[in-house]
């Protein structure tokens, strides 16, 4: 085999050496009339012995032409069609009644509202989540007392729907008259306040919904944190690093990647879920709209004015989860993938340079 | 090795930079007795192994035979069920207290790891920490150096393991070996007295291997103490003090590679050694 080896300099012959490896090198003389007819091998620098090459053909100099997909083409035009009759019965039913939803898309009372859904999804989701790492940290700790009491903390709130919980809350001074601080099986009080002016339907909606939050979200950052390679806490460990400081600088920005996807499922889930304090009166979106078209009948419109800011809530947080989680693939993939953004300027430069280019070559 | 004399507290003659970092003992392991299970399997049966300082002591042995569980004891990372390990007269993991051991604090063994850098197989470099942070986070949060100087010494290292131009890159952008190589800068930058290197080759190409045996070789001489778990026996012979060869959780024999490769007196060793060392290809 060595002296074919010696022989295949250029790639034409190396490819005629991979497609008729036997006789490459054994018998020039035999082979030698056969080939002639093919003509490829006159320009190589073994022109002069044709005999070598055998029945390869050389297609180098040949244009490369793409595989056709007609079908994507059928696809796409089946659905275009389907979106543009939707967009169609959207622009021309009447009874969508577009002009009441762009009358009260901006109103006042439902940017309040719109306001309060922010800050309930801001605030409980913030707390939700604090207090979901925290019992993730208790569930994975040695110590069996955190751990139960993580676990039971989970079982409870994920068990008990929502709408009972905020009930539950709501009524507690029902339950409890007082709330008081101060040292268990004693007569010892340093604060004692009335239950009904502790639990604002505010506090009763924020307490709601960031326990039951935090039981989710528990999970899974439990999940990501698992997720995470054994080796890097026993390398940090190695290393003389202290616990916090594993947990937050070693493990938790490589657990994020796992973490995130589901993470910003939750707080979306969130901002809709908040419209369940309607039971509460409370005015956040769900229930400003709510008491708008009880006055004024107008059900399907206003319901939309809801729905379309949902959906301007939702556009904006998978933007910002696109950005965090580039953020915390660092590392992760060998080079990270263009941004939208960067894709458009790329795009714009590739085609505005590319006549320059056709220019040059001419 | 010229390291025993050099550790003496009598030899004014070392430079002050030396004198500074060096006790008068540096980097002595005592490993006393020292037994650990695994459930109902002991995978260490009383292990006595003494490293002198600056001493290169290579560990070899079949699979299973208790090497890496004795290396990771050495700094904690495994509690020992039985038996004790000093470094230079210091307890590791445990103080006396009466007539009892107590064992210490996090805080108090994260300190003392510090002194013990620790090479692994699968390198266990941070993914989502360039090279350089790599090396750079010990230093600052476990020894309280300012980044400045970390960020210095952090780059010296690299040079040395001739990495300095990839400082900004990420563990996935590197090789198997260089990755291999910046996880022995990140070890060396603590300072350590002692240096545990277990199977550091194991997870490479064979074409890499070798760049990494290279820097530890270099190590060799630097009056560090090395310990090492391999299966590269041709690298043993050359750079050991002295070879260990442990079986089924016992040493069953040590000595110079003198004596253990070419002379060995126990039957397993000889048996262990018939199937390792192949004889030398003629290419």
């Amino acid at each position: 085999m060595s002296s074919a080896v010696t022989k295949v300099t250029q790639p034409a012959e190396s490819e005629a050496a991979r497609q008729a490896p036997e006789p490459a090198s054994t018998e020039p003389a035999t082979t030698g009339p056969a080939t002639t007819g093919n003509g490829q091998g006159t320009d190589g620098p073994s022109g002069a012995t044709p005999g070598p090459r055998g029945p390869a053909t050389d297609y180098s100099g040949y244009p490369l032409v793409a595989a056709k997909h007609p079908w994507r083409w059928v696809g796409t035009a089946a659905v275009a069609l389907g979106v543009a009759a939707v967009a169609w019965s959207l622009a021309t039913n009447p009874r969508w009644e577009w002009g009441v939803v762009a009358q009260w898309f901006t109103a006042q009372s439902v940017i309040n509202g719109l306001l309060e859904t922010l800050k309930l999804t801001a605030i409980s989701g913030l707390l939700g989540f604090v207090l979901g790492f925290i019992l993730a940290l208790m569930r994975l700790s040695a110590s069996p007392l955190l751990v139960s009491v993580s676990w039971t903390f989970s079982w409870i709130f994920r068990s008990t729907p929502l709408l009972v919980q905020m009930l539950l809350w709501y009524n507690l001074g029902y339950l409890y008259e007082k709330v008081s601080l101060g040292i268990p099986f004693t007569d010892v009080r340093f604060f004692e306040v009335q239950t009904t002016t502790l639990i604002s339907q505010f506090a009763a909606a924020v307490l709601g919904l960031t326990l039951n939050q935090a039981a989710y979200s528990a999970e899974i950052i439990r999940g990501g944190i698992l997720s995470v390679d054994q080796g890097q806490l026993e390398a940090a460990a190695a290393l003389g690093i202290p616990a916090w400081r594993r947990s937050t600088r070693i493990v938790l920005p490589q657990a994020m990647r796992a973490i995130l996807p589901t993470a910003f499922n939750e707080i979306i889930g969130l901002v809709k879920g908040t419209s369940i304090v309607y039971v509460l009166a409370y005015s956040e979106l769900f229930y400003t709209v709510q008491v708008i078209y009880n006055r004024t009948q107008q059900v399907l419109p206003l319901l939309l004015v809801a729905t379309l800011w949902y959906v301007v809530i939702t556009s904006v947080l998978s933007v910002f989860q696109y950005y965090i989680e580039r953020h915390y693939s660092k590392g992760a993939v060998r080079t990270l993938p263009l941004t939208p953004l960067q894709k458009a300027r790329k795009f714009f430069a590739t085609h505005a340079v590319a006549p320059n280019r056709a220019r040059s070559h001419r | 090795m010229s390291t025993a004399t050099a550790a003496q507290p009598s030899t004014e003659t070392s430079t002050a930079a030396a004198a500074a970092v060096s006790g008068p003992t540096r980097g002595l392991v005592e490993i006393t007795k020292v037994r650990k299970s695994f459930g109902a399997t002991e995978v260490l049966k009383g292990i006595t192994l003494t490293v002198e300082p600056g001493g290169v002591a290579v560990i070899v042995g079949p699979s299973g035979s208790g090497k890496s569980t004795l290396l990771r004891t050495i700094n904690h990372l495994e509690k020992v069920d039985g038996g004790h390990i000093a470094i230079d007269g210091t307890l590791v993991g445990y103080e006396v207290r009466g007539k009892r051991l107590h064992e210490l604090r996090e805080k108090e063994i994260l300190k003392q790891r510090t002194g013990i850098g620790m090479v692994f197989q699968n390198f266990n470099l941070f993914p989502h920490l360039t090279a350089l942070e790599n090396v750079v986070e010990a230093p600052v949060v476990a020894q309280g150096r300012s980044k400045e100087e970390a960020r210095r010494r952090g780059l010296e290292l690299l040079d040395r393991v001739g990495l300095k131009d990839r400082a900004g890159a990420y563990p996935r952008q590197l090789s198997g070996g260089q990755q291999q190589r910046v996880a022995i800068a990140r070890a060396l930058a603590l300072d350590p007295k002692i240096l545990l290197f277990d199977e550091p080759t194991s997870a490479l190409d064979p074409e890499l291997v070798n760049e990494v045996l290279d820097v530890i070789r270099e190590l060799a001489k630097s009056g560090t103490t090395l310990i090492i778990v391999t299966h590269e026996m041709g690298f043993a012979r050359d750079v050991a003090d002295t070879v260990v060869f442990m079986d089924e959780g016992q040493i069953v024999e040590q000595g110079s590679p003198q004596e253990i490769f070419t002379n060995p007196q126990e039957p397993r060793t000889r048996s262990f050694f018939s199937k390792v060392l192949e004889p030398a290809f003629n290419i």
